[in-house]
């Protein structure tokens, strides 16, 4: 009898736990309530809901030799209880588009098609993108999809900006910068397309340092990138760029791209302070000049410095109230390049929008990820990436642990 | 009792004196920290972390050719992957790099000997192409 009592007691508390957002350690804005999916995964990247419910997870470490995890709720208590991993690569992106689960590793994309009953035939992969670069920094390949049959995938510069010695201070520009032929920039391939490489590809979007986080705007039928501005500014220019500029500059960015966009790295970054796109010191820059930067892509918003965006995701669901459709979330995994300021980030951001435009300033939507610590290396859990479920719940993972959030709306 | 003596001896001939610690964080502070961080703790996928690792408490000739000429390769501590260049610092002084290494090898729990003005300087000759 009183194990029988105990049982159900510890029941009853265990689901008050599963329920409750404090138990899930983030904070969320009234309304807002968020379970633990998942939890210990590892380095889970991006991920990407199924319209049955089932959470897949990109791994940049393998996982019992597995890169890509499908998690199952089969019994609907916002917790996964079923685990199946598959791919043997790791890797930062993946989508689900037209009956195919896309992943990318660090240099290819692969695709799976998605069976009727809800599973994925990982026999029948297909790569369909190959040979993209990879020299470790800025080496994840973010991926996107517009619906109309093709992939949008990011190359990031293997660079801080393009100097003649990477990350050195004093060395020069690069002018033209010969990076820009095949990384900086959105590659656009034929999503059902086999063993593409840079030749069959368009380069549909350059002077973009690099993009981790991207996301194609249904309503506004664009593509929209969020990039990871340049690092080291008051470190390699002192007079200019006192510890507080460095820190808050240059902003982090959210692009509205279309087909031929330049956003101008390395030649420019977006100085907060000032609010203008302007040179880089490599290039000749005193923080006055603009030089070419002037006819570059200018960003829709600007976010402080090194935040570091790895994620974005247009809201489409209903079950959020009406100011969040269409609206952008954004996964900040957090600064290390503002020290020695405190670091900043480590939240999931909400930009009110209205016809693919900002119509309000950006704010936090759920903090908290850090626990008492916010650096890098003692941070508990990290944004990185950001998925919609079917039935309009947002999604959020974390790198440093791998845990994966729920978070859903009710109305009060 | 003399060996404790000796013992004693050891670790008072051991001590970094203060000046060369206050002089290496100094230096660090300028060059390292904003990657490296204020506690060497690191930053995890980008940045190796500077503490309980053998590329800082091992081979000081390894150590000192990193600060002297970067490193630009994959490199894995306790099972973690760093991903991120890092430049050569050769215009420190022999004086800066002997002190920022015997600081950062001193430091955030690390304890290990002093690298020296002759290391850095036999290094640098050694080091010329």
């Amino acid at each position: 009898m009183r194990t029988l009592l105990l049982t159900l007691l510890s029941l009853v508390v265990l689901r008050a736990q599963a329920n409750d957002s404090a138990a899930a350690g983030i904070l969320l804005p009234k309304g807002f309530t968020s379970t633990v999916f998942a939890d210990g995964l590892g380095k889970a990247r991006h991920l990407a809901v199924h319209s049955n419910g089932d959470v897949y997870v990109k791994l940049e470490k393998l996982r019992d030799g597995k890169g890509i995890l499908r998690l199952r709720d089969s019994d609907g208590d916002g917790r996964s209880d079923d685990t199946f991993g598959f791919g043997r690569y790791i890797g930062t992106g993946i989508a689900i588009q037209g009956g195919h689960l896309y992943a990318s590793s660090n240099t290819e994309v692969f695709r799976y098609p998605l069976k009727a009953d809800g599973s994925v035939d990982t026999m029948a992969g297909q790569r369909i993108v190959t040979g993209l670069l990879d020299k470790r920094q800025h080496a994840s390949k973010s991926i996107a999809l517009d619906g109309k049959g093709n992939i949008y995938v990011n190359i990031g510069a293997p660079s801080n900006n393009c100097q003649e010695q990477d990350r050195r201070k004093g060395s020069p520009g690069m002018d033209p910068c010969p990076i820009l032929d095949s990384a900086g920039g959105i590659w656009m391939f034929d999503a059902n397309g086999r063993d593409q490489s840079y030749g069959n590809g368009v380069r549909y979007a350059t002077g973009l340092r690099n993009v981790v986080g991207l996301d194609w705007n249904r309503q506004a039928g664009d593509l929209y990138v969020t990039q990871h501005g340049r690092d080291m500014l008051h470190q390699f220019y002192p007079e200019m760029f006192d510890r507080k500029d460095g820190a808050e500059s240059p902003a982090e960015e959210l692009f509205r791209v279309r087909r031929g966009s330049d956003c101008g790295w390395p030649y420019c970054y977006f100085d907060n302070a000032k609010k203008k796109k302007l040179l880089n010191p490599e290039y000749g820059g005193d923080r006055t000049k603009a030089g070419p930067c002037d006819g570059k892509e200018k960003s829709i918003m600007q976010f402080p410095g090194h935040l570091a965006p790895n994620a974005l995701l247009f809201y489409t669901g209903d079950q959020f109230p009406a100011r969040y459709r269409n609206g952008a979330f954004i996964a900040f995994h957090g600064s290390w390049n503002r020290m020695p300021e405190p670091q900043e980030g480590y939240y999931v951001v909400f930009v009110p929008m209205k016809d693919g435009m900002p119509s309000g300033d950006w704010e936090v939507f759920a903090d908290g990820f850090t626990g008492p610590y916010k650096d890098p290396a003692r941070a508990q859990y990290r944004p990185t990436g950001l998925a919609q479920g079917p039935d309009g719940s947002l999604y959020v993972s974390d790198d440093q642990k791998g845990r994966v959030w729920k978070i859903s709306y009710r109305k009060p | 009792m003399k060996t404790i003596a000796l013992f004693l001896t050891m670790i008072l001939f051991q001590a970094i004196p203060k000046a060369t610690m206050d002089r290496g964080r100094a230096v660090y502070e300028q060059n390292c920290l904003a990657c490296h961080m204020e506690d060497g703790s690191g930053v995890p996928n980008l940045n190796p972390p500077l503490k309980k690792t053998q590329w800082v408490l091992g081979d000081k000739k390894r150590l000192i050719g990193v600060v002297m000429n970067g490193l630009n390769e994959e490199i894995v501590i306790n099972g973690e992957t760093y991903h991120n260049p890092m430049p050569g610092f050769d215009y420190l002084n022999d004086q800066q790099i002997s002190d920022v290494l015997t600081y950062v090898r001193n430091s955030f729990g690390n304890k290990a000997s002093p690298v020296t003005v002759q290391e850095v300087k036999a290094f640098r000759a050694s080091n010329r192409k």
